[in-house]
């Protein structure tokens, strides 16, 4: 077991416990995007920033990937936290404003404009679907392609991929992505694809077994330019 | 003037759209006990067609085992490997910071207006391919232009056809002329004397020196250039690089050998007799740059 101290508090996880995990156990929240239980830590969004160590020394890193340490002390929500991950959220605000999920992350946080360059991406790069695909689906079909300013994530050369079953599980645990509909649940459906208050597919018939995220919605006929 | 025609030049090979599952599995295979080798096997695939092939990265992810996915992602990863099919010549230009203070960005337009293509862009005879780099890590020399592996330094916009006009000609011709370390040399076999001399198969420009090359069991004409120095040859494309070879006279037949062995690689060398005296030894590996002359007790 390992002491630590979180918020204050003295406490003793197990080795290998992340900050994370830790704090969650505990009771802290910490607000991430790029974390699930059952998937491997990444460490992508930065949003579960915390505060370790004391005076000059103290640094920000992220809890996902951050394994407990003896004798560790932890802030999950000092003031430079806090600015870290306001600012986190604004960029994520200014580089995909359409997302549910970023959006009521950021109106939990008070946060209520971004000050950047406003774009219209559909990807946080956050890497859950690459994960989702490769560790629950044993499938690897979409990964990361490119650098920089150019990554992104889909399947080799664009086409379908041989390996894809269409099991729907990176649309299903996307944050980010547009095509995300909540099809079993027709009150909570929200079609980000025709960001329609009343999506016109939960009138539909066999709504249950339309698994809509499969093909470009039928209803609202989107159209992709890429 | 060794048996080495140095790369064969694959630039050049067919464009490269053909892929041969044989070459792939062979390049897999050479790089197979190195850990993650998958970018050693990118780097040779590319040296091979010039551009990393769909098929090609599809056999290499079938081969190693690894997904298509992480193959994909290592390709279009690394700046220096492409997919896009590429011009029978790469120029690359820096525009580091140092190259970009010295004036390269004047440079690159002037590459674009001549070659009438952007950067990135391959012109549509595909003989050109025109890149940009951000640092080649030589910036005292800016700006730096790098044509078919050739350096030019301190480039201006001026020399922007020279460049290209060294690159149509093959940056790796060797001119006598124009280099002191280049020599012409005529050779005399060493058994029966009779001149190797092939006035009818020119390399380099010049008359060749011609053997005959057993490459497991196969014998196959092989003609090597008789400036010393020069490293090009013609035929003998079916042996590898670095594969060792038996030469044989192709007059008396007589096996060409000595004692000596290769100072780079260890294989035997191969010697000739130098026409007004002294010896000159080649090394028997292809690929191999090792060769030696002695011209009468002065070592060359």
């Amino acid at each position: 077991m390992i002491t630590l101290t979180l918020n204050g508090l003295d406490v003793s996880v197990e080795e290998g416990t992340t900050l994370l995990e830790a704090a969650r156990f505990l009771g802290f929240p910490i607000p991430t995007l790029c974390h699930r239980d059952g998937l491997s830590p990444y460490g992508a969004c930065r949003l579960c920033v915390v505060e370790i160590g004391e005076g000059p020394k103290a640094a920000l890193v992220s809890s996902c990937t951050y394994p407990a340490e003896e004798g560790l002390k932890v802030r999950t929500a000092s003031s430079r936290v806090r600015r870290a991950r306001l600012m986190v959220l604004e960029l994520l605000l200014a580089s995909c404003p359409q997302s549910k999920t970023i959006q009521d992350l950021a109106s939990a946080h008070g946060v209520r404009q971004q000050r950047f360059r406003q774009e219209q991406e559909d990807c946080i790069l956050c890497g859950l679907c690459v994960r989702m695909c490769e560790e629950q689906m044993m499938a690897k079909a979409i990964g990361f392609r490119g650098r920089g300013q150019t990554r992104s994530i889909g399947t080799p050369f664009d086409i379908k991929s041989d390996v894809c079953r269409q099991c729907g599980g990176c649309m299903y645990i996307c944050p980010a992505c547009q095509l995300r509909c909540t099809y079993t649940e027709p009150e909570k459906a929200i079609c980000g694809a025709c960001a329609n208050l009343a999506p016109p597919c939960i009138a539909q018939d066999p709504f249950d077994d339309m698994m809509c995220y499969m093909d470009p919605c039928v209803a609202c006929e989107i159209a992709r330019d890429d | 003037m060794t048996q080495a025609a140095a790369e064969p030049d694959l630039r050049g090979a067919p464009p490269g759209d053909e892929v041969d599952p044989e070459q792939i599995r062979r390049i897999v295979e050479k790089h197979r006990e190195d850990r993650g080798g998958s970018i050693a096997v990118l780097q040779d695939i590319q040296t091979l067609h010039g551009y990393l092939p769909e098929d090609a990265l599809r056999m290499v992810a079938e081969e190693t085992g690894r997904s298509l996915v992480d193959i994909y992602g290592a390709a279009t990863f690394y700046r220096s490997l492409t997919l896009q099919p590429r011009g029978r010549h790469l120029i690359r230009a820096c525009l580091g910071t140092a190259c970009h203070v010295r004036g390269a960005p004047r440079v690159v337009e002037e590459f674009e207006r001549q070659l009438g293509v952007k950067a990135g862009e391959t012109t549509s005879d595909k003989e050109f391919t025109l890149e940009t780099v951000n640092c080649l890590g030589a910036c005292a020399l800016g700006p730096i232009v790098v044509a078919d592996g050739h350096y030019f330094c301190n480039v201006r916009k001026f020399g922007v056809a020279d460049i290209l006009e060294k690159a149509r000609r093959g940056v790796d011709e060797t001119r006598p002329e124009d280099d002191e370390t280049v020599f012409p040399l005529e050779v005399n076999c060493p058994r029966c004397n009779h001149s190797l001399m092939d006035r009818g198969a020119p390399v380099d420009g010049r008359p060749s020196i011609r053997v005959t090359v057993d490459f497991r069991n196969v014998l196959s004409p092989v003609n090597l250039s008789s400036l010393y120095g020069s490293f090009h040859s013609a035929g003998g494309a079916e042996i590898p690089q670095g594969a060792v070879c038996e030469f044989f006279c192709p007059h008396c037949h007589g096996r060409l050998g000595g004692p000596s062995r290769c100072t780079e690689c260890g294989a035997p060398m191969i010697p000739m007799v130098v026409r007004g005296g002294g010896m000159v030894q080649v090394c028997a590996r292809r690929g191999c740059f090792g060769h030696r002359l002695d011209l009468d007790g002065v070592n060359a």
